[in-house]
């Protein structure tokens, strides 16, 4: 398996380093935001709070409950403009430099409701009205997305209510017409300006966003920082843990990590694209991929989380490791010292550990073709979706009968088996498991869902 | 019946609903405050030095003992909370607080505290509380004739027991307390609570200050659902002695993750029984013993237990009935109010028994519940008669025939028998909720109205909105009661400042009491208008009277435009010392049926539909009614099948945020979702005829749990079935396996 990616040898190239600033700039709600002495890790919560921005609340801190929603305008792969609803308090503020965000209080104007406030507040969509915000601009980007004219109805599911018991929410959804003609939807009709280069530097901590591959090495070589990508993990850690960063890399303007390439050999995804933009880019994705998407997270979090990111966390818990094992793909890596693939299952070496080493960077998955006869993806958890797995399963069967199966929640480290028949699938998966107990699932459940989800595969 | 949208609908979906924190900016130069958290469950505080956070820059001071002037103590009913505790009753405690210019400098300065401890043994289950005999409080006993003899006696016998997990409120807006120095040497504090006078009470205790110069206001809250009954008090008064010892503002606000490890839950049950039953299902005796875990400290632990006490027999005549309640005390979070107050786990014990008797004796489970109603002239095991009992069969008729649910049982059985590995299970289950504070004296109430000279109107009443829609409801009743449209009416955020001494708002009473007492206020201002309109209107010649030339000429005849209103609930009372009276005005009745499929591999589950017939007397919003019943149905649906509490060894909450404890969400709400009212339901006495409905719907998520089982009955091939609470896929799993093993 060894080989099969590309071995593209590192070229230095001469890049102009960009200036140390102390503020940038943003555009919120149509106005341009100068922004200075704010730490690094404030997020864009917080900030548009303390600008009186208080529509968007926090619910939980950890992109669980859509309360913090706000709109960020972006480039869908297409080049088409778009409105991404994204969870506000996992963007580090200095991600959004140069960009445009929106709050549910600029869709509003003059007194006029916008469609979706309007049917929210005819449906009796509100009761204590907390999470209202967050459902209003979740749908709103929903209404304003282009493509399939078909409105995803679990495109809400990344917002919590606690009140309604959501079926007055789902009417107000499904009311709603085509986005209708005005400033929202003329916006889009213009292009997205590239993002820039951003050194940004405050009294607590660095936040830089270089724009190519050499440029994020560089920033990554005196060891005292952390690459992030979409902050969908790490914020949690963040928020939640209190944990800081000295300097955070962003990998989000990175153009060699967010290549798309679905070639004959094999479909290669760069780390740094996220789950939607894959979504959009993979059009011809196999069933089992489209099965499983929707399991990974809610679109809050798709609009930010990245593959990448997901990999290179490397929680036994992932919903892509299992997927992507049973898929047999590889990652490639890259460092100065040139680049290097590994197959996934090589990947993690541990508890939350992976063989990135100093210096490196996960730079794109390859999934080798031809795809797997079949495949299917399964996942349990407590609630059906946008849950963390008791166990997750991905099983494909080869084309000589030989099966695979990834799995996660069964060991410190997502784990892939391979066996020539499903007999010996299941006698191996009984002879080897050991899973543990926790607030998941006990160690005997786990157990029997692994493997179930091979006799459910089966029946 | 009437579809009057929420009053705030239009704010909330714009963002302009303003809710305590806020207001945050408004306060220039307020501080921030973060808690020293204990690391053990039980501990002794042995040291504790604040001289390291002060050094952090941007701490302003701290808060310990020996900063409160008054008592440092935020317990409702019983001094058993101290804010600065030297023995720490449960894990996550705060010790002392760090004041400071930014919350991240509060929190860094609070992990620069040094604290000793001398950790104690932790009671961290109601078993080990049996087992120590840690008890709040127990045994509450209410008793009908001779149960033991009866279940002697009678031809079948079961016994079991069952245990149900607690909930989290998971309120979207957590505990929030902004607390200020008011222009006139007071304290004002801003409180996301349901009992301003209550966290008044312990603002003035803590400072020890007379409750005149506190004044507590709730502009709105997101969502409470009994977890801000009287856990908003610490934080407030955490807040205000901030405010009291550097006279700045000073914010209090848990973050989700520290909200949940600190404040209470719904109480976890542990229920034993022994039931004696006839051939035919009909109860004959019952024996009930209910352990609550009441956590740390006792809050409102004994009433929540009497209220399971009180409905242990649901909707049905148990003749024998003795059923006996603890509090347990654990070294875990003070469990308190939630939706429903201890109801629900008392209904669901009875309709776990009665499922067991109806599997038991191979009978059909609706069957056995419908032979156990209560009849027309039936007392209760506590000495009051069953008020419109016969509505409890007329809800069932009538929703049996409108969900279809003879045919579905049999198109359910035909799927169940083409199907190996998906099984379906339909259930109906009754309500019958008793309304009113079971504390007589919280069974009043405070209005006041006042009337502008531009006709226009502010309504002041001692309830809090938190989402219920009360605001809405007390809106319509001072508009219909004035003659005028609803824009005339503004209804004030809640202040202590203009209704002393209130109730909270709970116990779905919040319409019931403070609409009665605003149409008592609006009825005295009518009766004074009157006259003046007449006169006007004869004047008029046949013409009508614009309000505000009646407000006018009544102001300049000096006739006073406002008023005061106050109600208080006619013949209620209970005596806990024999458990026997009259404590609720009437019982709010209601039923769903609902259908679920359940996988065999994995237990993984989903509602397919839900029908729902609720009694709502004569509604003030059918709107706002409908979404109490849709949320409260779902709210139970998550504490009954996916919302699970778990505490590690060491008495730490370990799911304890967003991503580790699991509401409903958009997938949970079910696919087929009817929702009927009761017609021909007035309820005399109550206010327009309309029926309380916050809390009842809750209960009616049992038939979630009911169809659940018979699902995994169908695995099987007869028997009881026992299922723990929540029924997550683990422990539907788990009894899915038990029921085939049985032969």
């Amino acid at each position: 398996m060894r080989g099969k990616c590309g071995n593209s040898k590192f070229t230095i190239v001469k890049f102009i380093m960009a200036v140390t600033s102390t503020d940038f700039r943003f555009s919120l709600n149509g106005r341009t935001m100068q922004v200075r002495d704010v730490p690094a890790q404030f997020t864009l919560l917080d900030y548009a709070r303390s600008r009186g921005f208080t529509g968007a609340k926090e619910g939980c801190a950890e992109g669980e409950c859509g309360a913090c929603a706000m709109l960020l305008v972006c480039d869908d792969p297409v080049s088409r403009t778009t409105y991404q609803a994204v969870n506000s308090c996992l963007v580090p503020l200095p991600s959004v430099a140069d960009r445009e965000v929106f709050t549910v209080e600029s869709l509003a104007e003059n007194g006029v409701l916008s469609e979706v406030q309007t049917a929210m507040s005819a449906a009796g969509g509100s009761q204590c009205g907390y999470c209202t915000p967050g459902f209003v601009v979740s749908m709103f980007a929903e209404q304003y997305r282009s493509g399939p004219a078909t409105r995803d109805v679990h495109s809400l599911g990344g917002n919590l209510c606690r009140c309604t018991g959501y079926r007055p929410i789902h009417d107000a959804f499904l009311s709603l017409g085509p986005a209708p003609a005005g400033r929202f939807k003329e916006r889009l009709s213009r292009p997205v300006p590239a993002l820039a280069p951003l050194r940004y530097a405050s009294m607590e901590g660095r936040f830089s966003r270089p724009v190519s591959l050499d440029e994020a090495l560089q920033l990554a070589a005196d060891g005292n920082s952390r690459f992030v990508a979409g902050n969908t993990d790490l914020g949690v850690v963040t928020n939640l843990r209190g944990e800081r960063f000295h300097h955070l890399i962003s990998l989000e303007a990175v153009p060699e990590l967010r290549e798309f390439n679905d070639g004959p050999e094999a479909v290669e995804i760069g780390a740094a694209l996220t789950l939607t933009e894959i979504s959009e880019l993979w059009r011809d994705a196999p069933s089992v991929f489209r099965e499983w998407l929707p399991l990974f997270a809610s679109v809050l979090i798709r609009n930010r989380a990245t593959l990448g990111g997901n990999l290179a966390t490397a929680s036994p818990i992932g919903d892509s490791a299992p997927l992507l094992l049973a898929l047999n793909a590889e990652v490639q890596i890259a460092s100065f010292a040139g680049e290097r693939c590994l197959p996934l299952a090589e990947f993690f070496t541990g508890y939350r550990m992976t063989a990135l080493r100093p210096g490196e960077v996960l730079r794109s998955i390859r999934i080798p073709k031809p795809f797997p006869e079949s495949a299917r993806f399964f996942k349990v958890a407590k609630r059906s979706m946008d849950d963390i797995s008791t166990v997750a399963a991905a099983i494909a069967v080869l084309c000589d009968s030989h099966v695979r199966m990834g799995l996660g929640g069964v060991a410190a480290t997502p784990v892939v088996f391979e066996a020539p028949d499903r007999n010996a699938l299941q006698e191996l998966l009984r002879t080897t498991l050991k899973p543990m107990s926790d607030h998941r699932g006990s160690a005997a459940y786990r157990l029997a869902l692994a493997q179930n989800l091979l006799a459910r595969f089966e029946s | 019946m009437s579809g009057f949208p929420h009053e705030s609908a239009v704010a909330h979906a714009t963002g302009a609903a303003l809710y305590t924190d806020d207001l945050l900016n408004r306060f220039p130069g307020i501080l921030h405050a973060w808690p020293v958290l204990s690391p053990h469950a039980h501990a002794l505080v042995t040291g504790l030095d604040v001289a390291a956070a002060i050094a952090v820059p941007g701490v302003v001071t701290t808060l310990t003992a020996s900063d409160v002037p008054g008592e440092g103590d935020s317990g409702a009913n019983k001094r058993d909370e101290p804010l600065f505790p030297s023995e720490v009753t449960y894990h996550s405690q705060p010790i002392a607080w760090v004041l400071a210019d930014t919350l991240e400098a509060a929190r860094l300065g609070a992990a620069q505290v040094s604290v000793q401890y001398k950790p104690l043994s932790a009671i961290l289950s109601i078993h080990d509380a049996i087992e120590a005999e840690s008890f709040h409080s127990g045994p509450f006993r209410i008793r009908r004739g001779d149960a033991a003899l009866e279940v002697a006696n009678s031809p079948h016998r079961l016994s079991g027991q069952l245990e149900i997990g607690g909930q989290e409120h998971f309120y979207l807006e957590t505990q929030c307390a902004i607390s200020r120095m008011d222009d006139a040497g007071g304290i004002l504090v801003h409180s996301s609570t349901q009992h301003p006078s209550e966290t008044q009470e312990v603002v003035a205790r803590v400072l020890g200050i007379p409750r005149h110069l506190i004044t507590v206001e709730c502009l709105r809250m997101g969502g409470a659902f009994g977890g801000k009954e009287v856990q908003a008090n610490p934080w407030a008064a955490v807040a205000a002695l901030g405010t009291w010892k550097t006279e700045r503002p000073v914010r209090v606000r848990l973050p989700r993750v520290l909200d949940m490890a600190l404040t209470g839950k719904r109480h976890p049950f542990y229920g034993r029984f022994n039931a004696g039953f006839d051939t035919d299902g009909r109860l004959r005796g019952l024996e009930l013993s209910m352990y609550s875990d009441g956590g740390w400290s006792l809050d409102l632990s004994d009433p929540v237990l009497w209220r399971a006490l009180f409905h242990c027999d649901n909707a049905y005549l148990i003749p024998a009935l003795d059923a006996a309640g603890w509090v347990c005390k654990t070294n875990k979070t003070s469990q308190t109010a939630f939706r429903g107050f201890g109801g629900p786990q008392g209904m669901i014990a009875v309709e776990d028994i009665l499922d067991r008797i109806a599997r038991h004796l191979d009978l059909s489970p609706h069957a056995v519940r419908e032979r156990n109603f209560y009849r027309e002239g039936d007392v209760t095991h506590y000495g009051q008669p069953v008020k419109d009992a016969s509505r409890i069969a007329r809800i069932w008729q009538e929703l049996k025939e409108s969900s279809d649910y003879e045919a579905r049982l049999q198109s359910v059985a035909q799927f169940n028998s083409t199907h190996k590995h998906l099984k379906r299970g339909i259930a109906i289950t009754p309500v019958k909720f008793g309304i009113s504070f079971t504390a007589t004296f919280f069974n009043q109430a405070g209005a006041l109205v006042l009337i502008y000279r531009d006709g226009s109107v502010q309504v002041n009443h001692g309830g809090t909105e938190m989402g219920q829609g009360l605001h809405t409801k007390i809106r319509r009743i001072a508009a219909e009661s004035l003659g005028l449209p609803l824009d005339a009416i503004r209804v004030m955020p809640t202040s202590t400042a203009k209704i002393p001494n209130t109730s909270p708002t709970a116990a779905s009473a919040g319409t019931d009491l403070n609409g009665a007492a605003v149409l008592d206020a609006c009825k005295q201002i009518q009766a004074r208008l009157a006259p003046v309109a007449a006169g006007l209107l004869e004047r008029a010649e046949g013409r009508s009277v614009p309000f505000v030339d009646v407000v006018e000429a009544a102001y300049r005849q000096r006739i006073q435009l406002f008023a005061h209103g106050y109600y208080r609930t006619p013949e209620i009372h209970f005596d806990p010392k024999t458990a026997t009276g009259k404590p609720f005005h009437y019982f709010a009745y209601g039923a769903a049926v609902s259908e679920v499929e359940v996988d065999g591999f994995t237990g993984e589950n989903r509602t397919l539909r839900v029908d729902i017939l609720q009694d709502t007397g004569d509604s003030v919003s059918t709107l706002v009614d409908r979404g109490q019943i849709e949320g409260g149905f779902v709210q139970g649906l998550g504490w009954l099948t996916l919302e699970e509490l778990v505490w590690d060894d060491k008495g730490k909450l370990a799911t304890a945020g967003a991503s580790t404890y699991k509401l409903p969400s958009w997938p949970e709400m079910p696919p087929v979702f009817n929702v009927g009212f009761l017609q021909r339901a007035t309820e005399p006495g109550v206010i327009f005829g309309s029926k309380a409905v916050g809390e009842p719907p809750l209960m009616l998520a049992i038939s979630v749990r009911e169809a659940i089982r018979a699902a995994i009955a169908a695995f099987g091939k007869g028997g009881v079935i026992t299922l723990d609470s929540p029924a997550t896929p683990e422990r539907i799993y788990w009894a899915i396996e038990r029921a085939r093993s049985v032969a």
